[in-house]
């Protein structure tokens, strides 16, 4: 049972659990799943459907803070893959031969290559300015962040995009054999990157780049790739996000789409056990960690806390879980339960 | 002066310490008297390094007695051991390469003035005490420079005299030697005679043991943790030492040259610079390999030795003169590139370009080969784990087990990881940067041992070593450098004498 509780996704495991316990508690129907019309329906269900587009930029965040860094501008980057997707698409209702048929303004498929282009170029950038101009990386996507905003809203004109075109709406609020396809989307992205990190050396040399970089180069690892692609990967996981967000929302708007979904990815990587300081990181915690964020403001919604107040109770709850999750505070928190006031022993 | 009576100032006795269990130290004693300078010797992995974080607070020790000037004493911390007395100089630098040398030296403790006990510093106290303090070691800069714009050597002077500051009854000094060149040397034992005299008890912990026998009056021996002995210097010859600390009768070190192969001088060159330079770094330098060569680095520190390195293996980037690989010109741009044309690097600086600290012994010796294999051509779990056993078995790697993490070992035992990584690609040149700094005489012997070894075996070696005995002994051919500039060549076998000689040349 102790040594249950020292593997490193534990805590992860048991706060995601604990959570799911408090909705299911206050909620007597949050666990229950119905078959209907050929799709699964529940609480359960819808927070999988939603998490799905941040555990994508959550998986991109952890490499990048695997290798020292940090990817601030994946807020924008959904917003500027969305936008072009949107664009691309627009889509209208055409009448020909007496049958309605909605057309799109570019082929599907070119749009979302379109997007996820964008996306990687816009990791490329991020990834140059760090690998190439060694600018700090916080700094370095501060640069994307403020400016992507600004080129989503170009592309979109200002406005909100809306998407006419019913094929694009799978992808973002589909069922595939009776589950959300973005579901799919998000644990394919997850399967291949958990393949690429353990069969091939993708893993130990970032974790090296991560650790000691000077050593990683010394030793032959092309550090500064490793870590271009780290920001490529994540510029592209933030891309397929975008999509997934603008095909459910059936629109584009390039103010809000993704907004401070960089911070959630960030909490999210570090819920799951991935120290901001680089090295040793977890795709599994990374993924847990944002099924805890959704989970956390699923139950703040269905438990009726006033929209004023619940940012303040997401915060409080994140503070005592990352207390929670850190070894020393337990450990002292033992210390203070074992020995209670025996002052004067420390100085 | 007689050392063998009067109390010891500090005495310990059966010091016991262990990390989950696994004994680091058992029933361990000490006595250090005023007055005396005492060598702290073993091989890695002895107990040395405990032994000191012991006294000095950072480890509590599980049992055993500690006393100072005759009281039992517990030292909780650092802080605590320097309020006692014992102060301590690490091996490694622990100052503020961003402060100044006076700030270096009173950080902490800053000289007051004003009234409400001192509410300001006085600086001019600060820096006056300052320039006395490094008068005391013979050193005259500016104090209110940075420390980072002083050399390493000049920096280990500032952490002694931050210590001699102290009001100390006990000096340690971890490896104080490790970075310093023979006229440095000279003047800290100046230094550290001098202080002895006023009744300092000074415990020096080294691995050259021509210091012990130029500078220490006892001598205390552990090995795997126990102690094994204590012994005036003048009754303990160097025979005896060294079979002390390896713990069995050790064969005379050869002294004469290593037989190595003789190498046709006509033979092509693997690795020719022609011209090699790099402005403010390195003047040109012509320097040839040859497969199966042991060439020998010669020069004080700061002669150009590791950036004549770092430019062979694409670490820096030269701005004149050409490389060749087997007569080709080739350019290196990166380490990568370095070790696609068969070269390998074992760097000086162990904790910043060797180890990956987090990473374990299996994960750190595989690094370098999965490098050159790439991202695809993917070593699997077993192979890696074989490639590192066969590596801790032939280098005698001590470690619990290969999934340690290699921060966890000592200083040797990682240096012999590093190279253990190196030689795991077969590389066909090595260039071997320091790489018996702070390792004991065994190891030593171990890894040129395999170095001379593998070179029989066809591999060329470039060999840069302070330790100019090791350097005469082992070269085809020795180049030497002084300021940054190559001074000549000498066969091998040449007298250490020469090769001094060579680099004290007209200046």
């Amino acid at each position: 049972m102790s040594q249950m509780f020292k593997h490193r996704l534990a805590w992860p495991l048991v706060t995601l659990l604990l959570l799911l316990a408090i909705n299911a508690a206050f909620n007597p129907s949050f666990l229950h799943l119905e078959w209907r019309s050929g799709h699964l329906y529940g609480s359960l269900i819808d927070i999988l459907n939603r998490a799905a587009p941040l555990v994508l930029v959550s998986l991109g965040m952890t490499l990048v803070i695997a290798t020292r860094g940090i990817d601030i501008s994946v807020g924008a980057v959904v917003a500027i893959a969305a936008a072009i997707a949107a664009w691309m698409i627009g889509g209208s209702l055409v009448v020909s031969n007496g049958a309605a048929a909605q057309v799109s303004r570019f082929p599907m498929w070119l749009a979302i290559v379109g997007a996820l282009g964008a996306a990687l170029a816009c990791g490329l950038w991020n990834g140059l300015l760090v690998a190439r101009v060694g600018m700090q990386p916080i700094i370095a996507t501060l640069i994307l962040m403020v400016a992507g905003r600004g080129i989503a809203q170009l592309i979109t004109g200002g406005q909100i995009i809306t998407i006419y075109y019913a094929p694009f709406f799978f992808i973002g609020s589909g069922y595939l054999f009776g589950l959300p396809f973005s579901v799919y989307v998000a644990a394919i992205v997850f399967a291949l990157l958990y393949l690429a990190i353990t069969r091939s050396a993708l893993g130990l040399f970032i974790q090296a780049v991560g650790i000691n970089p000077g050593a990683a180069r010394v030793a032959g690892v092309r550090a500064r790739r490793i870590v271009v692609g780290a920001y490529m990967f994540c510029g592209f996981c933030a891309g397929v996000a975008g999509l997934l967000i603008s095909s459910n929302v059936k629109s584009a708007d390039g103010n809000n789409a993704g907004q401070l979904l960089e911070l959630d990815a960030i909490l999210a990587v570090t819920l799951g056990g991935t120290a901001l300081t680089g090295g040793r990181f977890s795709l599994v915690g990374s993924v847990i960690g944002a099924l805890i964020i959704q989970t956390l403001t699923y139950a703040i919604y269905s438990l009726g806390v006033p929209p004023e107040i619940n940012l303040v109770v997401k915060a409080v709850v994140v503070f005592v879980v990352m207390l929670l999750q850190s070894a020393e505070f337990r450990a002292s928190l033992r210390q203070l339960a074992v020995r209670p006031a025996h002052g004067g022993a420390t100085r | 002066m007689d050392i063998s009576t009067g109390a010891p100032v500090l005495l310990l006795t059966g010091i016991d310490k262990r990390f989950n269990g696994v004994p680091a130290l058992s029933g361990v004693s000490l006595r250090l008297r005023a007055g005396e300078i005492h060598a702290l010797l073993g091989q890695n992995g002895a107990g040395k390094s405990t032994l000191i974080k012991v006294l000095t607070g950072v480890y509590a020790a599980d049992a055993g007695e500690m006393a100072l000037a005759g009281q039992p004493i517990r030292p909780a911390s650092p802080l605590d051991a320097q309020h006692l007395g014992i102060s301590t100089v690490y091996q490694e630098v622990n100052l503020c390469p961003n402060l100044s040398v006076a700030e270096n030296i009173f950080a902490g403790r800053y000289p007051r003035r004003g009234p409400a006990q001192g509410w300001r510093i006085d600086w001019a106290a600060v820096h006056r005490e300052a320039r006395a303090l490094l008068a005391r070691l013979d050193i005259d800069i500016d104090v209110t420079q940075l420390l980072s714009s002083y050399s390493v050597a000049v920096q280990q002077m500032v952490a002694i005299a931050r210590a001699l500051g102290l009001s100390s009854k006990v000096l340690i000094l971890d490896e104080p030697t490790s970075s310093l060149d023979d006229e440095e040397v000279k003047s800290l034992f100046a230094v550290l005679r001098r202080l002895r005299g006023q009744g300092l008890a000074i415990l020096f912990v080294t691995h050259f043991l021509n210091q012990v026998y130029a500078v220490s009056d006892r001598i205390t021996v552990l090995r795997n943790g126990g102690w094994v002995g204590e012994w005036p210097t003048a009754d303990l010859g160097p025979q005896a030492l060294i079979s002390a600390m390896v713990g069995r009768e050790f064969a005379a070190q050869a002294s004469g040259h290593a037989e190595l192969p003789a190498i046709e001088a006509t033979a092509p060159a693997l690795l020719e610079a022609e011209g090699l330079g790099q402005r403010g770094q390195l003047q040109p330098v012509d320097l040839q390999v040859r497969a199966g060569e042991v060439v020998g680095l010669a020069g004080l520190l700061g002669a150009g030795r590791t950036e004549l390195a770092r430019l062979l293996f694409g670490l820096a980037r030269p701005d004149q003169g050409r490389l060749r690989v087997d007569g080709v010109a080739v350019e290196l741009a990166s380490p990568a590139d370095a070790v696609r044309h068969g070269l390998a690097l074992c760097p000086e600086e162990r904790k910043t370009d060797g180890i990956v600290a987090e990473l374990s012994v299996r994960e750190n010796i595989a690094l370098a080969l999965q490098a050159r294999r790439g991202v695809r051509n993917t070593l699997s779990r077993a192979e890696q784990a074989a490639l590192a056993e066969r590596f801790v078995k032939a280098l005698g790697i001590k470690t619990a087990s290969i999934e340690t993490p290699i921060g966890l070992l000592s200083g040797g035992n990682q240096q012999k990881a590093v190279l253990a990584r190196w030689l795991a690609i077969e590389p066909r040149l090595l260039i071997l940067d320091e790489p018996t700094r702070g390792i004991d005489v065994a190891a030593k012997q171990e890894i040129m041992d395999e170095i001379l070894r593998l070179a029989r075996g066809g591999m060329a070696v470039l060999f840069i070593s302070s330790e100019m005995n090791e350097v005469v002994r082992v070269s085809h051919r020795i180049a030497v450098l002084r300021e940054r500039r190559k001074v000549g060549e000498l066969p091998g076998g040449s007298s250490e004498d020469a090769v001094y000689e060579l680099i004290a040349a007209e200046t």
